[in-house]
């Protein structure tokens, strides 16, 4: 049997998943709905009041939150509903049916199936309503999945070119951004999925990853406003994301594999906890300081001020405040944790020897149980052609690992997790570092017949990457 | 299907080039930031090396938005910020402005039409969310509707600037998670094992993959009134619903089964102390829409004694590190029990090995 692994659900089921395939899910609360006094109860199969005008649903539970101060989704999903000379307005009005459905029930009545574009296998999440005998207007509620432009900067030319082609084939609806980071334009049918995709690809949209494959990349707004940037984040995003864009739109992977790129350790996407390959900036060099600002600084919030929320809060104990309220910096022992230069930005910068930290196998739960990125590349500078050559086939050499050696519907921190660091760093070819743990093991389990051998080859890495900084040094001079 | 009539290929573009949609002063600054400073809620101000400022107006939008909506802040653009925009990762719009007399005006605009501005600095920012029962297909509540009766709750602490440190919420509609981790995080906790309709399972499930996708071994095969279907060991069962997507008949959410918890102490930045996990404070809320008040009423409590506790700077997990985990409880008033003592891979490094009390 052919098996769609990205929604675990044999292919070719789909019509079976659609309208009250799933007794149990649709047929109960239907039956508990006659008898209750909900808005829909006694009112027939359909919205329609005899085949004229279209009669809304009227939606009690949803109107609640339509008061408050914040803008309400609910709102604009009655604007859609009520632009009855559109030709979503009729979904809409069954969208807002079912909602209000689900409210009551307090149950989802969506299922899935299998809907793609054509040449694509992946990127549309498809949406078959079990509810569509009460609401088949919106029977079909397709997503797409579009990625968009890196650090989801837009222009209002290209934003309303976006509306009018959701307006002509979807529903009017769109998220600005999903979680991982895509376009969300939800509510296509079936058969206007192909014509909505179609239209947002000539103007240079493409569909972001769904499934087992490569995800949509997200990076931060980073070297675009943001003096925090150490490295080219959109060109980090792009670069990889769109090298590999086999691996995103025809899903043949183990399980999802998501990239993420934070420009400083401030890690305002989230990263290391939400992303496979976690991409953040920092520095080698010392950090630079702008004494005149520090002691503006010190002046406007007090001494104590600035010992207790600066000094005191360095993780390392690497600052110290001079008598004269300059700040005294001891770089060696700076982990580049952020917070004096949040603190203080006018001050405080990051050094000029930037470049990247590279943390592999962030994910949430399932199955083994929340994991972090693990530090497995300390440092990468990252400025010339040839350094994002670099960033660009290392990502492609952890992809092909991860394709390789994964289990079904692991992710890569979990086969990690399996295999063991050393063994992976071994097929990565990369060599342990001290920055990799937090300490070195407290377990006595293992066999150290080769220590020797092994401590051997760690003097021999050393004395090469002295040489190479000798010979860097004396070419600088 | 129509569409295989006349196939069209794809053109595989991939990530599209920001600089085409980016605002000119970012662009000529790209990469040569200086500094920066918050002139007042929702009101960054960039400079570039260069000397050239750029302001940022943040505001809050309802992140599932119609076309109308986005037509409307396209308008706001136009008029106010050189025809360009943003979006946050937490789906707040940034309105970068060259000219900053058109700051007041803009922020005006923004509030006129129902656009809370704020969410930077020491804010509460947008919640992050998920889909839930508007489109997912496996979700235990509406993420929407949390976020939004959350949010008009938080209005005074988006649009100020008065937390000890930035406070970021997150929420999920099942036990996956896609909200992340926040400083208060509200997820959807099944509270009881699924149930099962044999008689759909083996046509719609492939049971080898079930019985693998289960974190506790708890699903083996079985055959039920003769057909071939999966049973669940009850005792066993941990209630987490990894096996409702790849097997539908195995339904995990229902009303007698969906509940929220509420986390606090997760910490994505590295800022001063490590990466966290958020941690579990309370189970077993009802799911109550269309406003869910007892959640409401809970993250309230955890973020107000935050706010009168923590001193400046202390994120939420820093501030409870401070004083201890009984401080907290006694602080919000809310109950420690055995579901607090973490039972997973890993939970003996959760123990407290030291006589480091907290009286």
């Amino acid at each position: 049997m052919l098996y769609d692994i990205s929604r675990g659900l044999p292919i070719g089921l789909d019509e079976t998943l659609k309208v009250g395939s799933c007794g149990s899910r649709a047929d109960a609360p239907a039956a508990r709905n006659e008898k209750g006094t909900g808005a829909m109860a006694g009112k027939g199969k359909s919205a329609k009041s005899g085949g004229g005008k279209v009669k809304k649903h009227p939606t009690p539970m949803l109107d609640e939150l339509e008061t408050g101060p914040w803008p309400s989704f609910i709102t604009g999903l009655k604007r859609l509903r009520d632009a009855e000379d559109k030709q979503y307005a009729p979904m809409m009005n069954d969208l807002l049916g079912q909602l209000e459905h689900s409210y009551e029930e307090k149950l989802g009545f969506w299922k899935g199936g299998v809907v793609s574009v054509y040449g694509y296998g992946g990127g549309i999440i498809p949406r078959f309503s079990q509810v569509a005998e009460k609401f088949p207007e919106s029977k079909e509620f397709h997503t797409l999945r579009v990625m968009p432009p890196a650090g989801n900067h837009y222009d209002t030319k290209v934003m309303r070119q976006l509306c009018d082609i959701w307006e002509e084939h979807g529903s009017g609806l769109i998220a600005f951004h999903g979680q991982t980071g895509n376009i969300m334009f939800q509510g296509a049918t079936t058969e206007n999925t192909q014509k909505a995709f179609d239209a947002l690809n000539e103007i240079g949209f493409d569909l972001g990853g769904a499934g087992p494959c490569m995800r949509t990349g997200m990076s931060c707004v980073g070297a675009a406003r943001c003096e925090m940037s150490n490295f080219d984040e959109q060109r980090a995003l792009r670069e990889i994301i769109n090298e590999y864009l086999d691996e995103m739109h025809r899903p043949a992977m183990p399980y999802k594999f998501k990239f993420k790129f934070s420009g400083c350790p401030n890690d305002c996407v989230n990263a290391i906890m939400r992303a496979d390959f976690a991409v953040i900036g920092t520095w080698r060099d010392d950090m630079k300081v702008n004494q005149d600002e520090v002691r503006k600084y010190v002046a406007k919030v007090g001494r104590k001020y600035a010992i207790d929320n600066v000094i005191a809060n360095c993780p390392t104990r690497a600052l110290s405040l001079n008598d004269d309220d300059t700040l005294e910096v001891d770089n060696e022992s700076c982990v580049r944790c952020m917070h004096c230069l949040n603190v203080m930005p006018k001050a405080l910068s990051p050094g000029d020897d930037k470049g990247v930290s590279i943390l592999i196998g962030g994910k949430r739960a399932l199955k083994v149980g929340d994991l972090m990125g693990t530090l497995i590349i300390p440092f990468m500078k990252l400025e010339t052609d040839e350094d994002y050559e670099k960033l660009v086939e290392f990502a492609g050499e952890v992809m092909e690992f991860f394709a390789d050696n994964a289990l079904e519907h692991e992710r890569i921190g979990e086969t990690i997790d399996r295999i063991g660091l050393p063994a992976f760093l071994e097929a990565m070819e990369i060599d342990p570092d001290p920055n990799m743990v937090r300490h070195p093991r407290t377990s006595c389990y293992v066999r150290t017949d080769d220590f020797t051998e092994e401590a051997q080859k760690y003097f021999e890495r050393k004395k090469a990457k002295q040489a190479a900084e000798a010979a860097r040094g004396a070419a600088a001079q | 299907m129509s569409q295989a009539a006349t196939p069209r290929t794809p053109i595989e573009s991939g990530v599209p080039d920001p600089f085409l949609y980016m605002h000119p002063t970012l662009k000529r600054n790209y990469g040569n930031w200086d500094w920066h400073e918050r002139l007042r809620p929702g009101v960054l101000r960039h400079v570039s090396r260069t000397g050239e400022s750029i302001w940022t107006v943040r505001a809050g939008t309802q992140r599932q938005m119609d076309v109308f909506t986005i037509r409307l802040l396209c308008d706001i653009a136009d008029e106010f910020a050189d025809g360009h925009f943003r979006f946050t990762t937490r789906s707040n719009i940034e309105y970068m402005v060259a000219d900053e007399a058109k700051i007041e005006p803009l922020i005006e605009k923004l509030q006129k039409e129902g656009f809370p501005v704020g969410g930077t600095g020491n804010s509460v920012s947008m919640i992050s969310h998920t889909q839930g029962w508007l489109h997912c297909d496996i979700p235990g509540t509406d993420a929407s509707g949390v976020v939004k009766s959350l949010m008009d709750k938080l209005h005074h602490e988006f649009t100020h600037e008065e937390m000890p440190n930035r406070v970021r919420i997150t929420t999920s509609c099942c036990q996956v998670n896609c909200g992340g981790q926040g400083d208060i995080a509200i997820n959807v906790q099944y509270t009881k094992p699924p149930k099962i309709n044999h008689d759909l399972v083996a046509n719609m499930c492939e049971r080898p993959a079930v019985v693998a996708r289960c974190p506790v071994a708890a699903i083996r095969p079985a055959m039920v009134n003769g057909k071939p279907s999966l049973e669940v060991d009850e005792k066993k069962c941990i209630c987490c619903g990894a096996c409702y997507p790849p097997c539908p008949p195995m339904q995990i959410n229902g009303d007698d089964s969906t509940k929220l918890a509420v986390w606090v102490g997760g910490k994505h930045s590295n800022a001063r102390s490590k990466p966290t996990f958020h941690k579990l404070v309370v189970a077993n809320l009802p799911n109550n829409p269309p406003r869910w008040p007892e959640v409401e009423e809970v993250v309230m409590k955890i973020l107000y004694t935050y706010k009168e506790n923590a001193r400046d700077w202390e994120r939420m997990g820093e501030w409870i590190e401070r004083i201890g985990w009984p401080r907290f409880f006694e602080l919000t008033g809310l109950a420690f029990t055995k579901h607090h003592l973490d039972t997973w891979t890993g939970a003996r490094h959760l123990m407290n090995h030291s006589t480091h009390i907290h009286f």
